[in-house]
């Protein structure tokens, strides 16, 4: 490559190509997050432009805060579920629609339109179908299941929010088993068919093994949208019936912004990061192992 | 063989068309109650609408402020989109053509902050921009998307940059281009398919998010489309009506968007997640 000539030269083409994102990416991203480190050591308020130096009494106050591990506890369970289901059904749907179907991009086009819509209007429409439509078919037909409010059970409700994201991710990640399933060679799937191999056995030996790379994209998409849900959790059940959905996400935006607790609600956020990270660097790291070449 | 493989084909068809129906089911009862009467909407939320009235969606449109909040939209996706193709792109190229230590350990910085959830990061923004003044407007916001959205881009645009030979920018700049012509004459050009990836995944994202905007738009006039949705819906919560018409308001632009770039909406998702 050619270098331009002169210091003075080369260092204002550097601040020309890099100086306004890296100070937006820097402003934006790694100062707030080392000064949120720094926030978790202090008891500010919110108001006060004071704050004194506490020591670790946040992080000991997140260890003993029982409503924050419960509400950790559910969105492990919750993000468990909902992100087996999500690629079990994107994957499904991804393998039936590159099999040469009639209409297979319209059908394509048809489960991608969940992901055009944020959560908190899918969430508003889900209430709706929830609370008016399902109890109202559940009357009629006298169905005691859906006779009442799903959104007015605990459990329900826990429910209602998985179906509503795996109805809401899985065509996302379906777009994304499709491009990995058009890459693995057909010609070695059909010397394999021609050698008598059973569609369970190429689908065991083959296309999984292949997918992997599919597979590592779309689980650590998944795991990092469902573990930071808040869209759908503030506009689908409020956290209720009595916090019962409450997930961790929305328990630190209520720490922080309405108990005014910020510097516990920061540290349960920080605690969360590395939380969050160790799982998803934990997933790449052993299903990169788990890859294969063509 | 002939007519199993067409019965085979016929199941897998008529099953997909009943996962089809399931998956547009909500929105189609939202289209339904969205002409409907409160009351009929509760009674039967089934049933057709007996007459086709726009009511509830010039009702909603007065209430949620549709005109400000649709334009409030528009402008900050645009600008935040346009804004962070420019930057990231000029960054990725600088980075790939100049591989100095320096250059390779901000890259990797960048790459490594894409693991840091929003929520990690929102209490000490907000605390930040708070205290010198710099919440409450459009340009803030356009700010902070700059910010959180420029590692994906330069990740994406990085690993496209290296694929452009050296010699096209060389020969133009013996021809006599500055660095910046060439690299907005030949090089930016070049990457168009890329920039198309990352304009749509960047509008999916912003055009919908919530939370930042929740925390830096305080004045109802500088809302967004799902800001107002959202306090729209907390306000008038049993009014049923107008509150299924303003959800379909908030779809509508979307949907009428992709009714016409779907194709490069499903190919963006896909590049953007090989790379």
């Amino acid at each position: 490559m050619i270098t331009e000539k002169g210091l003075w030269n080369r260092l204002r083409l550097r601040l020309l190509f890099t100086g306004p994102t890296l100070f937006a990416f820097l402003a934006v991203m790694i100062i707030p997050f080392l000064y949120g480190i720094y926030l978790t050591f202090t008891n500010w308020d919110g108001i006060s432009t004071s704050s004194s130096l506490v020591g670790f009494e946040n992080y000991v106050s997140v260890f003993k805060d029982t409503v924050f591990w419960q509400s950790f506890l559910l969105t492990l369970k919750y993000v468990f579920i909902s992100v087996a289901l999500i690629n079990i059904v994107a994957f499904l749907l991804a393998y039936v629609l590159t099999s040469g179907l009639k209409g297979q991009s319209i059908f394509r086009a048809g489960f991608f339109i969940p992901n055009l819509v944020g959560g908190i209007v899918l969430g508003f429409v889900w209430q709706f179908i929830f609370s008016n439509v399902f109890v109202y078919v559940g009357k009629e037909l006298s169905i005691p299941l859906f006779s009442d409010s799903w959104l007015a059970d605990p459990d329900k409700a826990f429910w209602s929010m998985i179906i509503v994201t795996v109805w809401q991710y899985a065509g996302y990640m379906m777009v994304i088993y499709v491009a990995g399933l058009m890459n693995v060679p057909k010609d070695i799937l059909e010397a394999a068919s021609i050698d008598g191999a059973s569609l369970w056995t190429k689908m065991r030996k083959m296309i999984l093994p292949l997918m992997v790379p599919s597979f590592i994209v779309c689980i650590f998409l998944s795991l990092q949208r469902c573990f930071m849900v808040y869209d759908l959790n503030l506009s689908l059940t409020k956290g209720g019936p009595f916090k019962s959905t409450e997930m961790v996400s929305m328990h630190v935006y209520e720490k922080a912004f309405l108990s005014r607790d910020y510097g516990v609600g920061q540290a349960e956020a920080f605690v969360l990061f590395l939380l969050v990270a160790t799982i998803t660097i934990a997933q790449v790291y052993f299903s990169k192992k788990l890859e294969v070449e063509a | 063989m002939e007519n199993r493989n067409g019965a085979l084909a016929w199941t897998k068809f008529i099953a997909l068309l009943v996962c089809l129906v399931l998956f547009i089911f909500p929105f189609a009862m939202l289209l339904v109650n969205s002409f409907k009467e409160n009351k009929a909407i509760t009674s039967s939320p089934l049933s057709l609408p007996e007459s086709f009235s726009f009511a509830n969606y010039t009702n909603a449109f007065g209430k949620m402020s549709y005109v400000s909040a649709f334009s409030n939209s528009v402008v900050i996706t645009v600008v935040s989109v346009v804004v962070i193709s420019f930057l990231a792109a000029m960054t990725a190229h600088y980075f790939v053509r100049n591989q100095t230590k320096l250059n390779q350990y901000t890259f990797f910085l960048m790459v490594a902050a894409m693991i840091i959830p929003f929520q990690a990061i929102m209490i000490p923004l907000v605390k930040i921009y708070g205290s010198i003044g710099f919440l409450n407007s459009k340009w803030a916001l356009i700010y902070m998307y700059a910010g959180f959205g420029s590692p994906l881009a330069v990740f994406i645009y990085h690993g496209f940059v290296k694929s452009i030979p050296a010699e096209l920018e060389e020969a133009a700049l013996i021809d006599g281009c500055t660095r910046t012509q060439t690299f907005f004459r030949i090089v930016f050009p070049v990457l168009a398919p890329t920039t198309v990836t990352i304009a749509i995944l960047n509008v999916l994202w912003i055009w919908n998010d919530f939370l930042l905007p929740s925390l830096v738009l305080i004045s109802p006039d500088e809302r967004t489309l799902p800001l107002s949705t959202f306090y729209f819906f907390g306000t008038y919560t049993v009014d049923y009506g107008p509150l299924m018409a303003g959800l379909m308001l908030t779809i509508l632009p979307v949907l009428i968007v992709y009714l016409f770039a779907q194709k490069y909406i499903i190919q963006g998702v896909m590049q953007g997640s090989i790379k």
